[in-house]
């Protein structure tokens, strides 16, 4: 009888921790899997991609549509080339969309924001984004600011 | 030495050191098969680590033991554990499993060693819990256990597989005079009744004669005397006389080795 | 001078010679022939001891780190206006840190210790020794199924710690303070990456684990058969696993989460 109160506590120990596993899986970091699959490859180049990070979110609208993959320098133009996974079933993206480096929140991560335009085709494996705005940064915002000032 | 070339134990030319401290000199001890034979002297002698030696764990540092012939500190670990199979060993504080009640304690050695079915190993540990008068308390915890029912159960497992060589550690330290008389007579008629070979360590003089049939008395990393109870008691040697008399000062001093009493006391000035 | 430098010699030796015996027992305890009829009842039993006992002191604790956690990032991330950033910060600092770490720290007073005062008692009560006389290796009967026990009982723990850390997290920063609950969830799952964090902080566990129960049953096999010794002993697991813990932590965290 000692032994099965041991048996039983010791199963739901190991329940619970696998339980708890779980939890931190699916609650905590937001771990999808049906994301993992699949998705479609587009680039795009910025002067300053600020405090962007690999696996940052890609939105339209403040919605998530893929993720950034990469990021590395284009040495033929010297500038950020950016690389992205855009989920499959965001199949209407045009080829004249804009992307642009955006903060969420004062403090918040950096993230990228794409803005579909008017053309008819649509963005495939591979393709460039042409129209795109860099982050913005702090001292080039105030050294305008202070430009304009003088100016005035 | 005896005629007896039937000797189960032979330990010839031993040499153990613990650290720099010898705590045995070209020892030769042996046992005869069949017979009670005792280890006794001083505290700290060795007797302890004697049986030690011949279960294997400790190594010599010279000489051989050897057990029907085969030497144990040779050995590799699994025909040592094959060559402990055919030992029982009785220890100093019971050593019982705080974990098991006195039925599995006594069952242990059956599971690990046999292959019998549950029916039988159960049989054969109320016979050993009988032998030893305590069938009745096989349910009890060994915390449960006075400290002569503790080392009666540590015996019924010590006997559990029908060893060849049965050792005892001290067996009657710290027991009253009941629990030694039961001691006293258990060890003596399982050592008639199942034709094992008993070696007794110790050091209460009274008892350990009255069960031995051949003794070993160890003093200072040697054999200092040795014979039949009734030899040992017309030995010249002070040394023995004060050790089976209980002499409380004579060759093995009362005082610990120090300066004289007087310059030790007016040192302070 | 030269008796100093002697000395130090020594001690450096002796450390050398335990660990190379300690590393012995690790392996043949580990390597033996499994019995996997025999020991799994034993690993379960010892399983129960560890982590089972364990389970109340980790999640109080848990639970008041993730509390004081949640208040603490409020009130320093409240003045730059992003409070929303609590759970965030909750989680990370749990998830890889705090939980593998408190709770390897717990782990080790509350089960280590015991550990090593049983193995001592045993060996103090000649109950090794007499097992080795039956012809049973305590390695494989003792040791072993402890080594497994802890192995498998550490991580389990620290998975729960910091859900229940994330858990109290969130019971102060929404139920009190009155973070808005979306943001407060969705701004941890922005953040925490399951591969890069949780598992890091998993393996973390593990390392912790082996190390706190290695240290803690060959304190114990290893220690000088007295009631000193054995206090001795007890002592040293727990203050040797804490620095192992804190030490590996140091190391693990430069190569999981540093340039390295």
């Amino acid at each position: 009888m000692r032994m099965r109160n041991v048996e039983i506590g010791v199963g739901a120990f190991m329940l619970a921790g696998i339980l708890a596993l779980v939890v931190l899986a699916l609650n905590v970091s937001g771990l999808n899997l049906s994301q993992q699959s699949g998705g479609y490859k587009v680039y795009a180049r910025f002067d300053n991609i600020g405090g962007l990070t690999p696996r940052a979110k890609v939105a339209m609208s403040g919605v998530q549509i893929g993720e950034v993959t990469a990021i590395r320098i284009d040495p033929r133009m010297l500038m950020a080339e950016v690389e992205m996974q855009i989920f499959d079933q965001v199949d209407y993206l045009t080829t004249d969309s804009s992307a642009s480096i955006l903060t969420a929140g004062l403090l918040g991560e950096q993230y990228i924001g794409i803005v579909p335009g008017a053309e008819d085709e649509v963005l495939a494996e591979g393709d460039y984004i042409q129209d795109t705005q860099s982050a913005l940064v702090l001292e080039e915002l105030i050294g305008k600011f202070l430009f304009n000032e003088v100016s005035e | 030495m005896k005629p007896d070339n039937d000797c189960i134990i032979d330990i010839r030319d031993l040499t153990f050191y613990r650290g720099e401290r010898a705590i045995f000199e070209h020892v030769d001890i042996r046992v005869p098969r069949g017979k009670v034979t005792a280890i006794m002297g001083p505290s700290g002698t060795g007797k302890t680590t004697l049986l030690k030696l011949i279960g294997g764990q400790l190594h010599p540092n010279e000489g051989e033991i050897l057990l029907d012939g085969v030497n144990i500190p040779t050995l590799g670990r699994r025909e040592l554990f094959e060559a402990r199979e055919r030992m029982g060993m009785l220890f100093q504080s019971g050593a019982l499993f705080t974990d098991m009640n006195v039925f599995d304690n006594v069952a242990f050695p059956l599971q690990v060693h046999t292959e019998l079915p549950a029916d039988m190993i159960r049989d054969v540990v109320l016979m050993k819990l009988q032998a030893v008068g305590l069938r009745g308390a096989r349910d009890l915890m060994p915390s449960e256990l006075s400290g002569g029912m503790a080392r009666r159960v540590a015996l019924a497992r010590a006997i559990a597989l029908d060893p060849d060589i049965v050792m005892y550690d001290e067996p009657f330290t710290g027991q009253d005079p009941i629990a030694m008389g039961v001691l006293v007579n258990l060890i003596r008629r399982l050592n008639q009744a199942l034709g094992h070979t008993s070696i007794i360590v110790s050091h209460d003089i009274k008892e350990t004669l009255g069960i031995a049939d051949y003794i070993y008395i160890l003093s200072d990393a040697h054999v200092v005397a040795q014979g039949t109870p009734e030899e040992l008691a017309n030995v010249e040697s002070e040394q023995v006389r004060q050790f089976m008399q209980g002499l409380p000062d004579g060759p093995v001093p009362f005082h610990y080795k120090a300066p004289d009493l007087m310059t030790d006391l007016l040192e302070r000035q | 001078m030269l008796d100093l430098l002697q000395k130090l010699g020594h001690r450096g030796l002796s450390r050398l010679a335990a660990f190379g015996r300690a590393g012995q027992i690790l392996l043949q305890s580990l390597l033996a022939r499994p019995q996997p009829l025999t020991m799994f009842p034993l690993v379960v039993r010892q399983i129960y001891f560890v982590g089972v006992l364990s389970l109340v002191i980790i999640i109080v604790s848990g639970g008041f780190i993730g509390m004081v956690l949640g208040l603490q990032g409020y009130t320093i991330l409240v003045d730059y206006g992003s409070e929303q950033a609590v759970g965030q910060m909750v989680a990370l600092s749990l998830v890889r840190e705090l939980a593998p770490v408190v709770a390897a720290l717990l782990f080790a007073g509350r089960a280590g210790s015991a550990l090593t005062a049983e193995i001592g008692l045993m060996k103090a009560t000649e109950q090794l020794a007499s097992l080795e006389m039956i012809g049973v290796d305590p390695l494989r009967r003792i040791i072993a199924p402890r080594l497994w026990a802890g192995f498998i009982s550490m991580p389990l723990l620290a998975i729960i710690f910091a859900v229940v850390g994330v858990w109290g997290g969130s019971l102060v920063a929404v139920d009190w303070l009155g973070i808005y609950e979306g943001s407060f969830w969705a701004n941890m799952q922005q953040s925490v990456d399951f591969y890069d964090d949780v598992l890091n902080g998993l393996i973390k566990a593990v390392c912790f684990g082996i190390v706190v129960t290695w240290i803690a049953v060959f304190e114990g096999y290893d220690c000088i058969p007295t009631s000193e010794g054995i206090s001795q002993a007890t002592t040293r697991t727990v203050v040797y696993s804490s620095l192992a813990v804190l030490g590996m932590d140091f190391i693990l965290t430069a190569v999981m989460f540093g340039e390295l």
